[in-house]
C-alpha cells in the first residue's frame, strides 16, 4: 500500500504497463480455424424442423416400447438422445428412416414429418427416404469390398456409372468425413483392413455418398477409442453445417459436447428436451436430474 | 462410481460449513472489536485469517478434484461451481474482518470520535445479511435468499448517510481527520460485507433455481432457467 502511494504521488501511478497485444494473446489458441467442432453458441429456435415427430406409439407385437412421443428436430444441428437401456431411444431413432419395418410384427401410430412429408405413410418409398436420411451404426459395417467401392455402393446403386463422377463423389465424401488422408493412396484395397474409427468414418462417408439431407448415428463411437471418439466427434461438428444429425448415446457427456438439443427417454416416454446447454446445468425434470447426474439408471 | 462421487460431495459440505463458521466468528469478533474499542484484537484476527486462507485453498482444491474425476452436471455442477464461488465470499470477508479490526485500533488510539449512532444499526444489518445467506445456502431456502438481495439497497443508502455524518464531523473538528479516514474505511468495509452476503444469496439462487440473477437486465444465454426450485 505505501508503495502504490508513493508511486501515486510520483506520477508512476499513471504508467500502466503497456497492454498486451490481443493477436499475440490470440496466437496461443491451440484450435487451428480449420478445425471447427460444434458451434456451442448455435441457435436452433429459427431452424426449421427437419423432423417433426407427433403423438407416436410404438409397439413390438402386443408390447408398447413407445409412449406419446412428440418431438422437434431442428435442422442443421445435432439432436442427442440419451437415456438407460431399453428406453426405447434405439427403437425411436429407427422409426425416423422406417428401419423397424423390417422387423416383424411392428406397429407405429403418429405422424413422423421428414422435412414437412408424413414418412409413416405406406405409400412413402423407404429406399429413397434411406437415400433421404442415411444411418450410421454401433458396429461398423463396411462391406468385403475397397474403400472406393464402398463408398461408390450407394451411387452406383442409383445408377451413376460415370468413372470420374464417382471418383469425385468418393474423394469429397471422404474428405468430409475426414478419412480422405488417411486412405487416398490405397482407395482400391480391401476397407476390411481398416481400423475400428476408419472403418467407422468410412461408414460415414459411405453415407454421405447418397447425399442424404439427415443423418441418424446409434452410438457411432462407443466401440472406438478416445483418438477416435474424438475425430468421431470433431466430425460430427464439421457435419452438422450441412445436415441434421440425431444421434443416440450413452456416454453423456458426448451429448453434452457434440449436441446441441438432448432428449431424455426414459421407459418409453420422452420425459425432457430442451438445449443441452440446459438440460446438462438445470434440467426441469427430477428425473432427467437424477439419470444424467448418475442417481440412477 | 457414485458412492465415491457421494461421499466427496459431503466431505465438500462439511468443509464449506466449517468455513462459514470460521469467518462468521472472524466478522463478529471484529466487529465487537470495533464496539468496544479494542486495539489488540488484529494480530489474533491476522492469524485466523490465515486459518481461512488454508479453507479457501482446501475447498478450491476439493471442488477442482470433484471436477476433474467425476465431471459433475445439473444440480451436482451447480453445487460445485457455487462452493467455489461462496468460498472466494467468504475469503474476502475474513480479510474485511482483519481491515475492521485494523481500522478499529486505529480509531481508538485517537481519543474519542463521535461514533454515528446508526453504525451499530448498518453492521447488524450487514453481519445478518451475511448470517441469512448461509442460512439459505445450507437449506438452499431461495426465497430467504431473494430476501437478502433485497436488504442489500438499506445497507448501501446507510453507508451513504453515515460516510455523510463521518464528513460532517471532519469538516467542523480537522484535527479528528486521520480517525474519520480510519472510520470511513470501516464504514465501506460493512458496506462490502453486505455486497459479499449479496453475491452469495445470489449465488443460492443460482444453486436451487439454475437462474444468474446478477445483473439483471442483461440478456441470458443459458435459456430458460427452471422456476419454484423445488429439490
Amino acid at each position: 500500500m505505501k508503495d502504490r502511494e508513493a508511486a501515486c504521488l510520483s506520477g508512476q501511478w499513471f504508467d500502466v504497463e503497456g497492454g498486451a497485444d490481443m493477436a499475440e494473446r490470440n496466437s496461443g489458441l491451440s484450435v487451428p480455424p480449420s478445425v471447427r467442432g460444434v458451434d456451442r453458441n448455435l441457435d436452433t429456435s429459427s431452424h426449421a424442423a427437419a423432423i417433426d415427430v407427433r403423438n407416436m406409439n410404438f409397439y413390438y407385437g402386443e408390447h408398447q416400447v413407445l409412449f406419446d412421443i412428440s418431438l422437434m428436430v431442428p435442422e442443421r444441428s445435432v439432436t442427442a438422445l440419451i437415456g438407460p437401456s431399453g428406453c426405447g431411444k434405439s427403437t425411436f431413432l429407427r422409426t425416423l428412416n422406417r428401419m423397424n419395418d423390417l422387423v416383424e410384427g411392428t406397429k407405429c401410430t403418429g405422424e413422423c414429418l421428414v422435412e414437412g412429408q408424413n414418412i409413416m405413410d405406406p405409400a412413402v418409398d423407404v429406399v429413397l427416404l434411406r437415400k433421404h436420411v442415411g444411418m450410421v451404426f454401433q458396429k461398423s459395417t463396411p462391406f468385403p469390398k475397397s474403400i472406393f467401392d464402398n463408398v461408390a455402393y450407394g451411387p452406383r446403386v442409383a445408377g451413376e456409372k460415370n468413372r470420374s463422377v464417382l471418383a469425385d463423389l468418393v474423394e469429397s465424401c471422404l474428405r468430409k468425413a475426414a478419412l480422405w488422408e488417411e486412405v487416398r493412396d490405397r482407395l482400391h484395397t480391401s476397407a476390411m483392413a481398416l481400423s475400428g474409427g476408419q472403418q467407422q468414418r468410412l461408414c460415414i462417408a459411405r453415407t454421405l455418398a447418397t447425399n442424404p439431407r439427415i443423418i441418424l448415428m446409434d452410438e457411432p463411437a462407443s466401440a472406438l477409442d478416445p483418438a477416435s471418439t474424438d475425430r468421431i466427434e470433431n466430425l460430427i461438428g464439421e457435419l452438422c453445417a450441412n445436415y441434421t444429425i440425431v444421434i443416440v448415446t450413452h456416454n453423456m457427456q458426448q451429448a453434452s459436447r457434440v449436441s446441441h438439443q438432448t432428449a431424455f427417454f426414459f421407459k418409453g416416454h420422452l420425459v425432457e428436451c430442451g438445449p443441452t446447454m440446459q438440460i446438462f446445468t438445470s434440467p426441469s425434470e427430477k428425473q432427467t436430474e437424477d439419470y444424467i447426474t448418475g442417481r440412477f439408471g | 462410481m457414485t458412492i465415491h462421487f457421494v461421499r466427496e460431495m459431503e466431505q465438500l459440505h462439511r468443509s464449506i460449513l466449517a468455513m462459514c463458521s470460521a469467518v462468521e466468528e472472524l466478522i463478529h469478533d471484529a466487529v465487537d472489536g470495533l464496539r468496544s474499542g479494542r486495539t489488540d484484537l488484529s494480530l489474533e484476527l491476522s492469524s485466523r485469517d490465515r486459518e481461512v486462507d488454508e479453507w479457501d485453498i482446501r475447498i478450491e482444491e476439493e471442488c477442482l478434484k470433484i471436477l476433474a474425476l467425476y465431471h459433475p452436471v445439473a444440480n451436482d455442477l451447480r453445487r460445485v461451481t457455487v462452493v467455489m464461488k461462496i468460498c472466494a465470499e467468504l475469503e474476502r470477508v475474513a480479510d474485511l474482518a482483519v481491515s475492521i479490526a485494523e481500522r478499529s485500533a486505529g480509531i481508538a488510539q485517537h481519543g474519542a470520535f463521535p461514533m454515528p449512532g446508526r453504525l451499530g444499526e448498518m453492521t447488524r444489518e450487514a453481519l445478518s445479511m451475511l448470517h441469512d445467506s448461509i442460512d439459505a445456502f445450507v437449506q438452499q431456502n431461495v426465497n430467504l435468499a431473494r430476501r437478502v438481495c433485497l436488504r442489500d439497497e438499506g445497507v448501501d443508502q446507510l453507508n451513504r448517510d453515515l460516510i455523510n455524518d463521518v464528513v460532517g464531523v471532519v469538516k467542523q473538528r480537522p484535527e479528528l481527520i486521520e480517525p474519520g479516514l480510519h472510520l470511513f474505511s470501516v464504514i465501506r468495509h460493512v458496506e462490502r460485507v453486505a455486497d459479499h452476503a449479496t453475491n452469495i444469496a445470489e449465488d443460492v439462487v443460482y444453486l436451487v433455481e439454475g437462474a444468474i440473477v446478477r445483473h439483471p437486465g442483461l440478456p441470458r444465454r443459458s435459456g430458460n432457467p427452471r422456476v419454484g426450485g423445488a429439490e
